[in-house]
């Protein structure tokens, strides 16, 4: 008879997931699988609403990342009433959408995924949390808890709401900064920068020589990578075209308003979320560890195995050190959170620029729009993904229609195929304890999802 | 000694579970007062044991437990149901949890429509039949908690103020029932009102409203219901501002949707705005369409799929 172990639900990550794994007689497995259990149905809900109240309402798709779909909402909102935002509008936008990377990197790094490193992915999970690393190393922890909050609380003061943002609008941004509001904002960004340099620092010397062996097992598969770049080909997170890599480094750029010639939805029997694929590839969908059909991967790790640099140095040099070691593209799924530290580096160094350019001040940060019938993509990297929004709306600037491509669910495939390597790499013989299945899980949770 | 606490998040987006850690250092405090026994978000704890070979969820016992997100399938249900066995007091975090949400937004549609729209946009592959293994199924609406469960406290906001859940908690450890904001967001407002005006038609938010400058207090700013804009802070529970008492909305020069749900805990928001602005002369055809009034209100059968609604 088969074993059937549930793992549910998969925790320290922000939705709704289980792994369902299956033992056949021998004890190997022989089926392994994430289930995503929610659906919520935005893309039909929308329908009907006024298109410049869609920015404050698809929001609630993710309460950590609402920033980014905010964002992405506004983008294509201009994009279906025509306008351009005025440049300080978007320089706005971008600064808090960066704003926003920099908390999200220190929440998951510290909050989710730093216990199973720190405190060890075969602790009892009672004290396998951040409440166990605020027992162990206090210091540590009230420094984190202090950065986390200051990121958080600069996105507070200065856009009046951050968990589910309202200071975007369509043609561009609701308040302009004051002299006095980017003064302090600059100064409470140098000890953030300094604390991302110093995370990083850390991760290199504590973290990850510890786990080397896991990294160059647990959940590595081998797929393509897909994130935004600029003109000049560095990762950019707020702004420019898609790149979509194949597994052996070869990729093309596209405009994200042509995403649908690019990237199919393909559906699985077991799971609400859909699995994004490179339909543009023409070989199909298909998992098959050994085989993979059409699969890419999005979040840090892509971004920066597409990206060709940093457009910042300091973030820069940490590429030029990961690459020296791991190549490029790297395909080891737990380097997710080395990457994500680099991003790190590079947000706070991006917000810092965007702070000391003389526009940012500048009052104009809003266009007038005019509701009117059209199509706009709008697109951001968000933390867990190359997020887009596509909508349509009629003569009066109702929503007709709409699709939206979500960060996390690129990486549901991937994340299906990394959770199958790990569960046939450590279960053999029937031999399971708490540590092999926490192990598994460490495979979702590098993906953020 | 500490107060056990269990904590579950069920149709929601987790805003409420970072608006806890948003109490920033007051964290730490809490940490001493309360002990997590299950928070899916932070902690490893499992629903079926921690081997997975369980038959029946089962969540260890806690004096509160703190659910947000309202109920939209049958494993909301089924977890919901074990919080109210476990746990001593049921707290309602945020707004999914006491009136829908903006997920609630659904109720508007049936789940045939639902999965009709999901499944069949322009980029996906067409299946024959839906996602039906090893996941829920979904309910026929998305219910509010005390729809399906006895609750105990309602703490509403997208996402409800940190301050607010950092006094409900200490006031549960101490044994106290929270004291929470029961006024209008208006109430609570600055802004300038002049009283009824020679307002006739309402305007979409697609202009800035009028003030000076950038730095001009609040209190300078005239109301944007009287500039014009539809806010709806005449019909929505105050507390969105936390101690510092100003809306956040406003106070981003953007008029309010309404997010802590209705002011009394029956309220229509769709109603009671249309009337509001019916009784100061202004016409409400003027509004593009008014489902979106009750976009965070829709449970409790307040929206409804069209074809049930005549």
């Amino acid at each position: 008879m088969t074993q059937v172990i549930n793992i549910q639900p998969i925790t320290r990550i922000e939705g709704h997931a289980s792994i369902g794994i299956e033992l056949d007689d021998d004890g190997n497995v022989s089926d392994a699988r994430v289930n995503v259990m929610s659906l919520r149905g935005f893309e039909k809900f929308v329908e009907g609403k006024p298109a410049e109240e869609l920015p404050r309402i698809v929001s609630r798709i993710c309460g950590i990342c609402p920033w980014m779909h905010h964002l992405a909402s506004n983008k294509a909102v201009d994009g279906c009433f025509g306008v351009t935002p005025t440049p300080t509008g978007s320089k706005l936008r971008e600064l808090m959408q960066t704003l926003a990377h920099v908390e999200d990197k220190l929440l998951h790094f510290y909050f989710l995924a730093a216990p199973d490193f720190v405190i060890g992915p075969d602790a009892d999970y009672a004290v396998r949390n951040v409440i166990g690393i605020a027992k162990a190393n206090p210091e540590l922890a009230r420094q984190v808890v202090r950065m986390r909050f200051a990121a958080k609380m600069i996105l507070d003061k200065f856009s009046s709401k951050t968990i589910h943002p309202v200071a975007g609008v369509p043609g561009g941004f609701s308040k302009p900064m004051t002299e006095a509001d980017r003064k302090e904002i600059l100064e409470k960004m140098g000890e953030l920068m300094d604390f991302a340099l110093f995370t990083i620092e850390f991760a290199k010397k504590e973290i990850f020589p510890k786990y080397l062996d896991a990294i160059q097992s647990v959940g590595v598969i081998r797929t393509g990578f897909i994130g935004t770049v600029d003109a000049d080909g560095a990762l950019n997170l707020y702004d420019g075209r898609i790149r979509l890599m194949k597994p052996d480094a070869t990729y093309f750029e596209f405009d994200v308003g042509n995403y649908a010639d690019h990237i199919g939805e393909h559906v699985e029997p077991y799971s609400y979320s859909k699995f994004p694929y490179a339909r543009c590839w023409n070989e199909g969908f298909s998992m098959d560890l050994e085989d993979p059909k059409g699969i890419y991967r999005a979040n840090t790790l892509a971004r920066i195995n597409v990206a060709d640099r940093m457009a910042t140095p300091r973030a820069q040099a940490e590429l030029e050190e990961f690459r020296e070691t791991f190549g490029r593209p790297a395909q080891a799924t737990l380097l997710y959170h080395y990457a994500r530290l680099i991003e790190e580096v590079y947000a706070c160094e991006r917000a810092i620029e965007i702070l000391n350019d003389p526009e940012i001040t500048n009052p104009d940060v809003r266009a007038e729009v005019e509701p009117k019938a059209g199509r706009g993509v709008g697109c951001v990297e968000a933390p867990r993904g190359t997020l887009i929004h596509d909508y349509s709306t009629d003569d009066n600037g109702l929503i007709t229609r709409a699709n939206l491509i979500v960060g996390t669910t690129h990486n549901i495939g991937p994340m299906n195929m990394s959770v199958s390597q790990a569960a046939r790499t450590l279960i053999q013989g029937g031999r399971v304890d708490e540590g092999i299945l926490n192990t598994i899980e460490m495979a979702v949770r590098a993906y953020d999802p | 000694m500490t107060v056990k606490v269990a904590s579950e998040w069920l149709n929601a987006c987790s805003g409420c579970e970072i608006s806890i850690l948003d109490m920033g250092e007051r964290l730490l405090q809490v940490l001493e007062l309360v002990e997590f026994v299950h928070i899916p978000a932070l902690m490893d704890h499992k629903y079926f044991g921690q081997l997975g070979d369980g038959r029946e969820i089962e969540i260890p016992e806690a004096e509160v437990g703190i659910i947000s997100g309202g109920v939209r399938n049958e494993e909301h249900l089924e977890v919901a149901h074990e919080m109210r066995k476990k746990c001593g007091v049921i707290i309602a975090l945020g707004t999914c949890a006491t009136h829908g949400g903006i997920p609630a937004l659904s109720n508007s549609y049936d789940n045939a429509e639902i999965l009709e729209r999901y499944y069949r946009t322009e980029t996906t592959d067409r299946e024959d039949a839906y996602p039906h293994q090893g996941i829920p199924p979904l309910l026929d609406a998305c219910y509010a908690l005390d729809e399906r469960i006895k609750v105990d406290i309602m703490l509403p906001g997208c996402p409800p103020h940190p301050d607010h859940i950092f006094a409900a908690l200490a006031a549960l450890v101490e044994g106290d029932t929270p004291v929470l904001p029961e006024k209008s967001v208006c109430d609570t407002c600055p802004t300038v009102r002049k009283g009824k005006g020679e307002l006739k038609d309402i305007r979409r938010f697609l202009q800035a409203p009028a003030y000076t400058a950038a730095d001009e207090p609040l209190d300078k700013m005239r109301c944007l219901l009287e500039q014009g804009m539809v806010c709806m802070g005449p019909v929505t529970r105050a507390g969105c501002g936390g101690d510092a008492v100003h809306p956040r909305c406003i106070s981003a020069r953007v008029p309010c949707r309404g997010c802590y749900g209705p002011v009394s805990r029956g309220g229509n928001q769709r109603l009671d705005m249309l009337n509001a602005l019916a009784s100061n002369g202004i016409d409400i055809r003027s509004l593009p369409e008014n489902v979106s009034l009750l976009r965070f209100s829709g449970a409790h059968r307040q929206l409804r799929p069209k074809r049930k609604e005549t």
